[in-house]
C-alpha cells in the first residue's frame, strides 16, 4: 500500500456569526492557505473531496457554491460527501491509495448561524418513529450522559471538569470560538449544561493530501496516514448501550490504533460525556494528551469539526510535538458513526 | 473600478417546509396501526430478543424479520433527561422528560417524553404507561407520552406482556391498515447572501448593476459571488457595468406559468451588459416577440419601487457585431 500523509492543514476562525461572507467567501482563505503552505496550485491538485450539509444552508446543491472557490476551470476531478469533512478526507485517501492521483485537496465547511442547528440535527433522525417528535441533538446527549451518570461512569463535577480542561487548551488556540474556561452555567437540557455543550458557529477547514516522496516534498514532516476506518451503528437508540462505543472500538481496532500506544487524541466529542464514552472506547490513559486544541468544545462548526480533528492531530505531528496520534471524528446522534485515524511522523 | 464599499450585509428570513409522504413496509405498517388501536407490536429476532420499536431487518445480524408480537403499554425509564423549554415540534408544551423506556415484554427501549411536574419526580428505573392520543391516526405521535406508573393493576388498553413473562404472538393484521405517513418538516432559517451578493443587490437599489473583476483573469463576473470560479481567488473590484447590453441568445416562451400575468409568446434572452464577462438573464420586451434577435441591443426597463429591472427593450443602436459577444452566449 502507499504511504500517504496530511501535508498541509488550515482553519479559519470560528465565528458565532459570519452574515457578511458567503460560504464561499468563508472558505476561500483556507483554501488559500494550505495551497500557499504546499506551493501547490489548483491544477496541480489530483483530486479534490468537500464535506458539507444543505440542511445548514436551508438550500439545494449548496455545495456547488463553493467550488467557485477551488478554480474549477479547466475541469477537476472532484467529489462531495453530505457529511464532515473526515469522510470526505476518507474518500480522497482511498482515491489516492487506488494510486489515480497523487495529491489531494479536501475541504468542508458549515454555516450553522443561519438556522436553528438544533433543530436542523433532528432531520438526520428516523423518519418514522423518532424525527417526528423533535428530539434535539442536546435532548438525545443529555440521554447520553444520564446513562453514563447511572452507570457511575462519571458525575456532573467530572463533565464540568472536561470542559474547563478543554476550553482552557483552546485558550493556545488562535482560531477557537470559546477559548479559556467559562462557567458550566445552568441545565441546557439536564443533566448537560451550557458548558457541557459546544458553541454553535461558523467555520471551515482545508487540508491537502499527498502520496509517497511528493509529500516528503511538499513538508518537512508529513503526518502519515497509518490506517483509517469508520463504522456505524444501529439507528435506533434504544437498541444501543449508549454508555459504550463499540463502532468507534471496531474503527479504532482496524486503524491500527491498538498496535501502539498514540500520544495525542483529537477526539471530535461535542458534548463533554461524549468524551468520555470515547476515552473509554478507544482506551486512552492519562498519559495520552486529549483535545489539546481545545477540541469541539472550544469551536464546533458542524461539518468541520471532524476534519478539523484530523488537521490538528496532523499539524501536532508536523511541529514536532507528537509522534503517533488519533484523530476522532463523529456524526449522527450519540456517536452513531465514528472514524478513527492513527497518523505518524517519522523519527526526528 | 472602485474597492467595495463596507457591506450592508443584507439578511431576510427563509423558510424549508415540506410535507414528507413516507411509505411504510409490513413491520412499519404494523406498528403504526397498532398504536393507532392502542397496541403496542414489536418484532422478535432469530436469537428471541423483541425490539420495540419494531425494525425490518436485524441490526446485528441484517437478516429480515416479521414476526410479530404484542408488548405492553407499561415499561421501565432506562435513561431521562430534563427538558426544561418545550420547542416547537415537540410532543408537549410544559416542561418534560425525554425518556427511553423499556416496554414490558421488550428488550430495546422506545424513545418519548414523559409528562412529570420536574426533574425531581424522574428516575431511571421508574414505572410508567403509555398515554394515548385522544385521536389517533397510525403514528409515534399517538402515543401523547408517557405518565408515571406506580400501580402493577391494568392498565389503559392493550393487553401486551406482564413484566417477565414472554412476549404474545400478534398477526400484525388490523382492518384499514396505515401504510404511509406524512411527516411535515420544517426548519427556518435567516438567509444573509454575504458580501458580494448584498453589494449587487444594494447597487440594484440605486438602479445600477455592479459585478466584480478576478484580479488574475480580469473577468467581469454579474451578478458577483465572491469568487473567481475559474481562477478560484477573490473578486474584490468593484465594476459598475451597463445599463446597456446585447442580446447574445434567447428562447421564445409559449406556456404561460401560474401567477405571471405576462401574455404569452414572450422572449426570456441572456443579456450582457456592456462591461461584463458572462451575460444574465431577462426578458426582453418592447419589441414583437419573432422580431427578435441575436445581437438586438437592449437596455434595463425599471418599474416604481421595483429592485430589479422589470425588463430589457430595444435601445435602437445597430445590432452588435457576432465577435462581440460570441464568447459571451
Amino acid at each position: 500500500m502507499r504511504d500517504i500523509a496530511i501535508v498541509a492543514f488550515a482553519q479559519s476562525d470560528h465565528l458565532r456569526r459570519t452574515d457578511e461572507c458567503s460560504e464561499v467567501e468563508m472558505v476561500m482563505p483556507v483554501l488559500h492557505s494550505v495551497l500557499a503552505q504546499t506551493g501547490l496550485k489548483t491544477s496541480d491538485i489530483g483530486f479534490t473531496c468537500s464535506g458539507s450539509s444543505d440542511y445548514l444552508a436551508g438550500r439545494a446543491f449548496s455545495f456547488t457554491m463553493t467550488l467557485d472557490g477551488v478554480g474549477a476551470w479547466p475541469p477537476i476531478s472532484e467529489s462531495h460527501v453530505e457529511m464532515d469533512g473526515a469522510w470526505a478526507l476518507y474518500e480522497a485517501w482511498v482515491k489516492l491509495l487506488t494510486g489515480e492521483a497523487d495529491t489531494a485537496l479536501v475541504y468542508s465547511y458549515g454555516k450553522s448561524s443561519p438556522g436553528s442547528v438544533r433543530d436542523v440535527l433532528t432531520r438526520q433522525l428516523d423518519p418514522y418513529y423518532v424525527a417526528p417528535l423533535w428530539p434535539d441533538s442536546v435532548a438525545l446527549a443529555a440521554l447520553q450522559a444520564q446513562a453514563l451518570i447511572d452507570a457511575g461512569e462519571t458525575d456532573e463535577p467530572a463533565l464540568a471538569g472536561v470542559a474547563t480542561r478543554s476550553r482552557g487548551d483552546a485558550a493556545d488556540n488562535p482560531h477557537a470560538q470559546l477559548p479559556g474556561a467559562r462557567p458550566q452555567g445552568d441545565y441546557l437540557v439536564r443533566p448537560l449544561r451550557t458548558g457541557d455543550c459546544p458553541p454553535i458557529g461558523d467555520g471551515a477547514v482545508a487540508v491537502v493530501l499527498a502520496a509517497g516522496d511528493r509529500a516528503r516534498d511538499l513538508c518537512e514532516r508529513p503526518a502519515w496516514i497509518r490506517g483509517m476506518d469508520h463504522r456505524i451503528e444501529a439507528h435506533s437508540l434504544g437498541v444501543r448501550d449508549l454508555t459504550d462505543s463499540p463502532s468507534a472500538r471496531l474503527a479504532a481496532e482496524r486503524a491500527g490504533a491498538f498496535e501502539r500506544p498514540v500520544d495525542t487524541a483529537e477526539l471530535h466529542a461535542p458534548f463533554t460525556s461524549q468524551e468520555v464514552v470515547l476515552r473509554k472506547a478507544l482506551r486512552l490513559g492519562d498519559d495520552v494528551r486529549v483535545n489539546p486544541s481545545g477540541g469541539a468544545l472550544a469551536a464546533n462548526p458542524v461539518m468541520a469539526a471532524g476534519l478539523i480533528r484530523l488537521g490538528e492531530a496532523a499539524a501536532r505531528i508536523q511541529r514536532g510535538e507528537s509522534d503517533r496520534a488519533l484523530a476522532h471524528a463523529t456524526s449522527g446522534p450519540c456517536l452513531q458513526q465514528n472514524l478513527v485515524a492513527v497518523l505518524e511522523g517519522e523519527a526526528q | 473600478m472602485t474597492a467595495a464599499p463596507s457591506p450592508e450585509v443584507l439578511r431576510a428570513p427563509l423558510v424549508v417546509e415540506f410535507p414528507f409522504t413516507r411509505s411504510l413496509g409490513p413491520v412499519q405498517s404494523a406498528f403504526l396501526t397498532g398504536l393507532r388501536e392502542r397496541t403496542v407490536l414489536g418484532v422478535r429476532t432469530g436469537d428471541g430478543t423483541v425490539l420495540v420499536p419494531p425494525v425490518e431487518y436485524d441490526p446485528a445480524t441484517a437478516d429480515e424479520i416479521r414476526d410479530l408480537v404484542e408488548v405492553a403499554p407499561t415499561g421501565t425509564v432506562t435513561t431521562w433527561a430534563w427538558e426544561a423549554s418545550p420547542r416547537r415540534g415537540q410532543p408537549l408544551t410544559t416542561p418534560f422528560a425525554w425518556v427511553l423506556v423499556k416496554l414490558d415484554g421488550a428488550d430495546t427501549a422506545l424513545l418519548h417524553v414523559l409528562d412529570a411536574p420536574g426533574p425531581g419526580a424522574v428516575h431511571s428505573g421508574q414505572r410508567v404507561r403509555i398515554r394515548w392520543a385522544a385521536e389517533r391516526t397510525g403514528a409515534i405521535t399517538d402515543i401523547a407520552c408517557f405518565e408515571p406508573y406506580e400501580s402493577e393493576g391494568d392498565g389503559d388498553g392493550g393487553s401486551g406482556a406482564a413484566p417477565g413473562t414472554a412476549a404474545p404472538a400478534h398477526s400484525g393484521l388490523f382492518d384499514d391498515l396505515v401504510t404511509g405517513i406524512t411527516a411535515p418538516a420544517r426548519l427556518d432559517y435567516v438567509y444573509s447572501p454575504g458580501r458580494a451578493q448584498s453589494d449587487y443587490i444594494n447597487a440594484l437599489a440605486d438602479r445600477k448593476t455592479v459585478g466584480e473583476r478576478c484580479p488574475s483573469c480580469a473577468k467581469v463576473y454579474v451578478p458577483p459571488r465572491g469568487a473567481c470560479p475559474t481562477c478560484g481567488v477573490a473578486t474584490t473590484d468593484r465594476v459598475e457595468v451597463g445599463p446597456a447590453g446585447t442580446l447574445t441568445t434567447y428562447c421564445i416562451v409559449n406556456i404561460k406559468a401560474r401567477g405571471l400575468d405576462i401574455e404569452v409568446p414572450y422572449v426570456y434572452g441572456h443579456i450582457a451588459l456592456d462591461g461584463a464577462g458572462l451575460a444574465l438573464h431577462g426578458r426582453i420586451g418592447g419589441i414583437p416577440y419573432d422580431q427578435v434577435r441575436m445581437g438586438l441591443r437592449v437596455e434595463p426597463v425599471w418599474t416604481e419601487g421595483a429592485r430589479f429591472p422589470d425588463h430589457y427593450r430595444p435601445t435602437g443602436e445597430p445590432d452588435a457585431d457576432y465577435d462581440t459577444y460570441k464568447e459571451l452566449i
